[in-house]
Order: C-alpha cells, then sequence, then structure tokens
C-alpha cells in the first residue's frame, strides 16, 4: 500500500478527470474545467501555471490568445449546428431543443447528445489545441459541406469534455470565467517575468497562428509592433467613506463618462485606435483620422469615445447606433458624431512616461491638446472643489451631464496596469429605479440552467400592462429558487422556452440610463437595467405607470 | 375498468383492493422501496421485498408488514401479485400484477446497469408497463460505473496529495452505498454523517456486507478528519456542519451532475454523474424489452419521454403522480436542495 501511494505522488498532482487521454485537446479541455469547477483563485492560478510549464509551445499562444479575448471568428451558425448534431445521432429537432431547454448551453447540449465512441479508431486521434483552431481559421471560407465534415469528423474523434470546447471555440461563444490578469500571473511564475511587462508584450496586435511563444514574450514584440496600446489602468469602486482618502487637495477629480473606453496611438506615421477590449477600432472613427498629421509620432493617449455634438455630451445610446456595423456610413457619422475626451498621456516624443506623477502626465496632456485646436478632442474637464462635502453636492449634477458619476485620482499616482486598488477610484451615482411586475419568464442558461431566472417586467399603463425591459441578475440564488417554484406553478402559457406568468410578483428594478427607442413597445430602453430588490411588500397594483417611464425620459433621456 | 387506475391516494388496482407506493393512507400499500417518495406512512398494512423491510422500519416505524421475495407469487382477491428486482436501491422492486390473463407492470424507480449492491433489473413482459422518467432526455447517457468509481477514485488520490479531506455528498439510501463501495479500493478510513450510519447499521443487521465506517458525532475531535474520505447527504451540503473538515473539498454524486450548470450552481469542486436512474438508453431498452402495448410515464420529463416513444411508435401517455418530490435524485435540484 505504501509502494502504491508513492507512485501517486509522483505523477502530475492535477490529475485529469479523463484517464488514458492524451494530446493538446484533451490536456486544454481538461484546464478548462478544472477552471471552470475550481472556486478558488489560488486553485485557478495553479491550474493555469501547471497547463503552462507543460502544454506545447503553440497551444500556449493560442490559450494567452483566448484569455485576453482574441476569440476566433464564428464559423458555424446555431442552427447549423443543431442540425448536423441532430442528423448523426438521429433524433427530432424538437427533442434537441428540450435538451437545450434543459441544458442551457448550446455546446454543451450537444457534447452530451453525442456518445463518446471509445472502440472506434478516430477516438483515440484527437489533435492538439492549435489544430482545432487553425483549421477553423481556414474553414471560414469553406464551403458548407467542407465545415459539415470536419466538424462531424471531430465530434467523433473528440469526448464530450474536448467537445464541448470544441463547440465552444467553433460558435465563437468561448468564454472564461478567469481575468486576463489572473492568467498573466500565471504566466508569469511560469517564465519568471513581471506580470506588469508580460501584460504589456501581450497586448495589440498579433496573430496566434504565426507567433512563436518565444516572439509573443521577447522584448523585440513590443519594438516592432507600432500598434501596440498599453494595459488600461481601472479603477475599482469607492469603498470607504471620502474622508478616509485624506487630503482634498491631494486628489483630482473628473466626470466618469459612459462611453467607450480607448486609446489613440500614433507611431510610425501610422495612427491607431484600441478599445479597452483590445479592439483594434481605427476604421469605425474616420473623425479622427486628422489625427494622423497633426499628432507627432510617439504619441498615446489615454480617454474616452463618446457621443458628442456641440459642446454637449450625448446619452449613451446615441452611440450604440455605430458600435458594431461593418461599414460606417455618412448618415451614421451625422446622426451620431463622436468625440474624444482626453484622460491622460502615457507616451510622448516616443518616451513612456506611465510612471511619471498624474499632475506631471496632466500638465502635458493639457499643452497637447491645447495646441491641437480640434472641437472634438477635449481635455476631460477637471472637477474644482474645496472639500469632499462639496464634492457630494456636485456628484448630483451627474446625470444631467450624462456622466455616471465622479473618478477620483491621486495627483502623485503613475499609470498603472490593470484594475489596482488605492490611487484611483470610480464613485459612481446611485442607479435610477422603478417598480415592475413580472409578466414572462424563461429559463436560464450556464449555471442558471434549468431554472426560470430570465424575467420580463411590466408597467402600468391604466390597465394593461406594457413590457419595458428584460433583466437577468440581481438575485440571489436562494430568491431564484423561489421565483423559479412560483414561475412552475403559475405558469398561463408556454410560448416555446417562455412562459407567461400571472402578473403577482413586484422587483425593483434599477438601471443607469433610459433613452428613447422605436423598437420598444414602452418607446424606452433602459441601460443596465437588473433587479435591485424583490418588493414583498408590494402588491401588482402599487406598481409605477407607463407615465412615470415617460417623465423619466423627459428628465434622463437627452 | 382498467386493472390499474390512477387516483388521487395514488396507483389503485381495484380488483386487489391495493395501491402501489401511495401517497395517502390506504388499507393495503405495495411497496416498491424505501425512500420517502414512494414509501409513506399511515396505511394499515405494506407488503414489500424482503430487503426492503428493515428500511421501511427504520424510515416508518412500526406497522403491519408482510415480505415476498422476488418472483414469489401472491394472490390478492384473485389479482396474481409477484415482485421483480428493479435495480434502483437495495429491495427496490418493480411491481408485477396479472389479472385473467392481463398483466401491468409498476416500476417504481429503477436502474439498468447492475451495481452489484440492488439487485439486477429483469425486463418483464407485460401488457402495460408503467414506467418512471426521472432522466427521461437523451443528455442523460451515464458513463458505465467502473469508471464512474475510477473518477471518483482518482479525485480521492489527488486530494490526498493536495492534503485535502474529501467530502462526498451522496443521497443516504442508495447512493450512500454505492460511494463506499467506490472508496472501499482507496481507503479504509471512511466517516460518515448520522444519516448514513443510520442506514448503514440497519442494512448491517440486516445481514449485508458493507465497508467499515466511523459516524462523526459532535464528538469526534477535528484532526481525526485528516487524511480521511466523508460521506454525507445532500441536506448537510453548505450547511456549517461541513465546516469541521477544511481544508476539503467537496464532490456530488448525482445524475443531475451531468449537466455543468447543476454542478456550478451547487459550488461544488467536482461533480460525478452517479446514478441510481435509468438513463435515457437505459429507459428505452427497458421499455422496449417488456413489449408493452402501452406505457404510462410517471415523474420526471413525462411529457417530452412520452411524445418520443410515440413519434417511435409506442403507444405512451403521461401521468402525473406525487413522486419526486422527496428523493434528491428524483426532482429537478434548486439551490434549496442543497441546503
Amino acid at each position: 500500500m505504501a509502494e502504491h501511494d508513492n507512485d501517486i505522488k509522483q505523477e502530475n498532482p492535477s490529475l485529469s478527470p479523463q484517464v488514458g487521454r492524451a494530446g493538446g485537446m484533451a490536456e486544454f479541455a481538461a484546464l478548462i474545467f478544472s477552471l471552470g469547477t475550481s472556486t478558488k483563485t489560488n486553485d485557478k492560478l495553479q491550474a493555469l501555471s501547471t497547463y503552462f510549464s507543460h502544454a506545447n509551445e503553440k497551444d500556449k499562444v493560442w490559450v494567452i490568445a483566448l484569455f485576453s479575448g482574441r476569440r476566433p471568428r464564428r464559423t458555424v451558425n446555431g442552427t447549423q449546428l443543431t442540425a448536423w448534431c441532430c442528423e448523426l445521432v438521429e433524433l427530432p429537432v424538437w427533442l434537441f431543443q428540450e435538451c437545450y431547454h434543459t441544458v442551457g448551453d448550446l455546446s454543451e447540449t450537444i457534447a452530451l447528445l453525442i456518445p463518446d465512441n471509445k472502440d472506434s479508431s478516430t477516438y483515440k486521434a484527437s489533435h492538439s489545441l492549435h489544430y482545432y483552431v487553425e483549421q477553423f481559421q481556414q474553414l471560414e471560407k469553406g464551403t458548407e459541406q467542407e465545415k459539415k465534415t470536419f466538424i462531424l469528423q471531430s465530434w467523433q474523434e473528440l469526448s464530450s469534455q474536448e467537445r464541448f470546447v470544441f463547440n465552444k471555440l467553433l460558435s465563437g461563444t468561448f468564454r472564461v470565467g478567469v481575468s486576463q490578469k489572473l492568467m498573466v500571473n500565471a504566466l508569469a511564475r511560469t517564465v519568471q517575468l513581471e506580470p506588469n511587462i508580460i501584460a504589456h508584450r501581450i497586448s495589440g496586435n498579433w496573430a496566434p497562428a504565426t507567433t512563436s511563444f518565444e516572439q509573443l514574450l521577447s522584448e523585440q514584440s513590443t519594438q516592432t509592433d507600432f500598434s501596440k496600446p498599453y494595459p488600461f489602468y481601472l479603477a475599482y469602486a469607492l469603498e470607504g467613506p471620502l474622508q478616509d482618502l485624506g487630503e482634498p487637495t491631494d486628489w483630482q477629480a473628473e466626470w466618469k463618462w459612459d462611453g467607450i473606453r480607448g486609446q489613440i496611438i500614433k507611431r510610425n506615421d501610422q495612427l491607431f485606435v484600441w478599445s479597452r477590449g483590445e479592439d483594434l477600432i481605427t476604421d469605425k472613427f474616420p473623425e479622427y483620422t486628422i489625427l494622423q498629421s497633426k499628432l507627432d509620432n510617439g504619441i498615446v493617449l489615454d480617454g474616452e469615445i463618446l457621443p458628442y455634438n456641440d459642446g454637449q455630451v450625448l446619452n449613451f445610446n446615441v452611440l450604440q447606433t455605430r458600435i458594431g456595423r461593418k461599414n460606417i456610413t455618412k448618415k451614421n457619422l451625422q446622426e451620431a458624431p463622436v468625440g474624444f475626451f482626453a484622460y491622460d498621456l502615457l507616451e510622448l516624443n516616443g518616451e513612456e512616461i506611465r510612471h511619471w506623477a498624474l499632475s506631471e502626465r496632466r500638465a502635458a496632456l493639457e499643452k497637447l491638446v491645447a495646441s491641437l485646436q480640434l472641437s472634438w478632442l477635449q481635455l476631460s474637464p477637471m472637477v474644482t472643489f474645496n472639500n469632499w462635502e462639496e464634492l457630494t453636492t456636485i456628484r448630483e449634477q451627474s446625470r444631467s451631464l450624462n456622466s455616471e458619476g465622479l473618478m477620483l485620482k491621486r495627483r502623485s499616482s503613475a499609470y498603472q496596469v490593470g484594475r489596482k486598488r488605492g490611487d484611483w477610484w470610480k464613485w459612481k451615482i446611485d442607479p435610477l429605479t422603478i417598480d415592475a411586475v413580472m409578466i414572462y419568464a424563461q429559463k436560464g442558461t450556464g449555471r442558471r440552467s434549468n431554472l426560470y431566472t430570465d424575467y420580463t417586467f411590466a408597467v402600468k399603463d391604466g390597465d394593461k400592462l406594457v413590457p419595458f425591459t428584460k433583466a437577468y441578475s440581481g438575485l440571489t440564488d436562494k430568491e431564484f429558487a423561489q421565483v423559479d417554484a412560483f414561475v412552475k406553478k403559475n405558469s398561463l402559457e408556454k410560448f416555446g422556452p417562455v412562459r407567461t406568468v400571472k402578473p403577482e410578483l413586484v422587483f425593483e428594478i434599477a438601471f443607469e440610463g433610459i433613452a428613447a427607442s422605436n423598437r420598444h413597445k414602452s418607446g424606452v430602453a433602459l441601460r443596465f437595467p437588473r433587479i435591485s430588490r424583490w418588493r414583498t411588500d408590494k402588491l401588482p397594483n402599487d406598481i409605477n405607470t407607463l407615465e412615470d417611464l415617460k417623465q423619466m425620459l423627459e428628465l434622463y433621456g437627452k | 375498468m382498467p386493472l390499474i387506475s390512477f387516483t388521487d391516494k395514488g396507483i389503485f388496482c381495484a380488483q386487489g383492493n391495493f395501491y402501489i407506493d401511495p401517497w395517502q393512507p390506504v388499507d393495503k400499500a405495495v411497496i416498491t422501496h424505501a425512500h420517502s417518495d414512494h414509501a409513506r406512512p399511515g396505511s394499515q398494512s405494506y407488503l414489500c421485498h424482503r430487503d426492503t423491510l428493515p428500511l421501511l422500519k427504520l424510515r416508518l416505524g412500526p406497522y403491519n408488514y408482510q415480505t415476498v421475495e422476488w418472483g414469489e407469487k401472491i394472490n390478492l382477491n384473485g389479482v396474481t401479485v409477484s415482485l421483480h428486482p428493479a435495480g434502483h436501491i437495495i429491495g427496490s422492486s418493480q411491481v408485477r400484477i396479472e389479472y385473467k390473463g392481463e398483466v401491468w407492470v409498476v416500476s417504481g424507480d429503477y436502474k439498468t446497469e447492475p451495481d452489484g449492491i440492488s439487485g439486477v433489473f429483469e425486463p418483464i413482459p407485460c401488457h402495460t408497463f408503467i414506467s418512471e422518467s426521472t432522466f427521461g432526455l437523451p443528455i442523460y447517457n451515464w458513463k458505465p460505473q467502473h469508471e464512474i468509481y475510477h473518477d471518483i477514485q482518482n479525485w480521492v488520490r489527488s486530494n490526498e496529495v493536495a492534503g485535502k479531506t474529501s467530502v462526498l455528498i451522496g443521497y443516504s439510501l442508495g447512493k450512500a452505498q454505492r460511494v463506499l463501495q467506490a472508496l472501499e479500493e482507496v481507503t479504509g478510513n471512511i466517516y460518515v454523517h448520522g444519516a448514513i450510519w443510520n442506514v448503514q447499521e440497519t442494512l448491517l443487521q440486516a445481514g449485508f456486507k458493507l465497508p467499515a465506517v466511523n459516524r462523526i458525532t459532535p464528538e469526534t475531535p477535528k484532526e481525526a478528519f485528516k487524511g480521511s474520505v466523508i460521506i454525507a447527504p445532500p441536506s448537510a451540503d453548505g450547511s456549517a456542519w461541513m465546516r469541521r473538515f477544511s481544508p476539503s473539498s467537496t464532490g456530488i454524486c448525482s445524475g443531475w451532475m451531468q449537466v455543468r450548470g447543476n454542478q456550478r450552481r451547487r459550488n461544488a469542486d467536482a461533480g460525478f454523474a452517479l446514478s441510481d436512474h435509468a438513463d435515457w438508453p437505459g429507459l428505452l431498452q427497458a421499455i422496449k424489452d417488456t413489449g408493452a402495448q402501452k406505457v404510462y410515464i410517471t415523474h420526471g420529463f413525462q411529457s417530452v419521454f412520452s411524445r418520443y416513444l410515440n413519434e417511435i411508435g409506442i403507444d405512451a401517455s403521461e401521468v402525473k403522480t406525487e413522486f419526486g418530490t422527496e428523493d434528491e435524485e428524483a426532482s429537478t435540484p434548486t439551490p434549496e436542495a442543497a441546503q
């Protein structure tokens, strides 16, 4: 027995749940599952760094890409996958749909429906992660038949876990509950480099298929890629009373703008615009093109891309009409004009200045912006205040300026990497709220599969109920279970996955903004709606009215 | 009048004047197995398999009990009744009812894969079959038991290497005994919750051979759990009682663990899809093997499963019962069930 124990300890301690499976995809799937089930950050860190020390070089590059939001593009759609799966396992589509509503995830439904074909010789021949992902890239231009052949073949050579991960990658829905920061820390442990340095080297514009692990992490990469942005410095929400921050004079206050955080980079006579999600979005904002000639080389600005016209910041909803469009038309440009509110200067004359004090960077930024004389390129204005009480009063005006609240930055702070406590804080205003009754419910996905957790809410309009928003979050697991039980007992009708429910449960819905919308029956669209609490003390008769919503639109919707 | 009817007290045989697993007190109850949604107190007399008796006494207390062997025929008012192994838990039986050449079989809960403890499910030819459908969707396709046991064993070993106590969650009657079976090969150092201990003692007294376990009491010193494996019922999961095992890792054993979302919702470190119910292929095979002309589908995915059966040419209807409310596995788990 003692000998036996020793044998085990010599093995890799993180035993893969699939004993006897080898190859890159198996290791990768085991990693994803262990990240998905472990509830402790340290275990996740350990799983990742173990992976980085074992996996093959090309797979590692893809893991870095996938964990930093560089998902492969969707090669096939859900309808195709559903049809091919039904064909393979000989089940009717309606039954597949029933399974899907219970599982709450298309990739997992398919993974579970296809049996592991352990006896076949193909089962043993699964490939590496990079093989599959690079095949997807090649298939993008392939015919439907080519795609189908590859996918059916792959489904049968993979195990259920691997199939799940494969489907996630294939359908462009690969997400992992691990922050980029955690991945960077795990990588830092394995390659013995500072996390800040790694975060910078893996940022920017690189193609996983043609970049080697070594190239990616070498110093060279930062120098040759002129487009490379700096990792964004992000703030946590203010945690204690303002007084705890110390002297007001040590702090710079600015409005917190609700747009797209971005970096504008001018290097090597080229202009690059990056979003915080590390997407290169230069083409989406032709307004900025003029900076290519106006800015000197070696300049990096951090700021907010905002809907802006005639000295006024507009509602975020205006910008949304431009996001996601492939081609920006003249009409788009006219209807949704944008500006750039500069927060910070990270590089000047080709020299990185992130370590300068904010006050010094701000002074340089002010000089630069003033010299450009562009109406749409503004300094993010500083909010002047003498004491914390005054600032508290000023914050009340946020909503009327289309701002989300205030940002507080220590004047002596360096520009750090990622989300950090201490020197920068965001201090958002309280959300708007409205009381509404639940009228439709639908089963959730992921960890809420098979539970009714996605609800539609209505306000009163005379005797009628008018649906105005959906909300998916804000209740505890226990409350979700109670509402789920209510839905199961009080369904009136069933429309596919949606149940109409007896209008009885009242909830307070919180949201960040409101805008007119002709796509919604109620005439309004809310920004970030969520359930703020369950009003068990209220009856359906006590809820707000459509008139109340319209008044809010009048007040805040411009 | 059909031989069997569905009443508000339960599944009723009018000719024989008895009920099967009634949910209200009746004169004569034929019991398929000792889970609390199938065996409820208050009836005048109970008929069950010999191995079910000690468990019924444990759960219901003293009543008027009569036992039979599998295959033994008894006559109730001209109706021939016999019990046949259902493979769900120890003693679990299907009920065969014959009158004037017409045969009905009530499955109770069943599992088609032999587990080495619960008896081997026996397909009984009949005209009408009443089947459960707890896992009546094609996504429920179990791995063979030995593979799941292997997974559990590996998980226990890797916890051991990491210096953590393994806590396995499983229903006290049925699942816990199978988990023990899996653990026997990796450890002799097992501690169990009181609810599991009671079942264990009952089964040992009835002559079953089970690996030795220790009972967890308030007096058990915390150090005793180091390097041991714990088995606890779902009611203990997430409770303060669990804290004594720290540092530990929790693994839930239930068919529902087949779906990732359930596992994540329960916040378990591991999930093992080890079920005491038949999976989709098991249900289909069992139904086909009876050769029944008519199938009634009860507790579980009854509407989906009966629709599918009709599409493949088996005449099936769904029936609402009050089964599947007590047994952890028989109802879809909600976060509440985990408490």
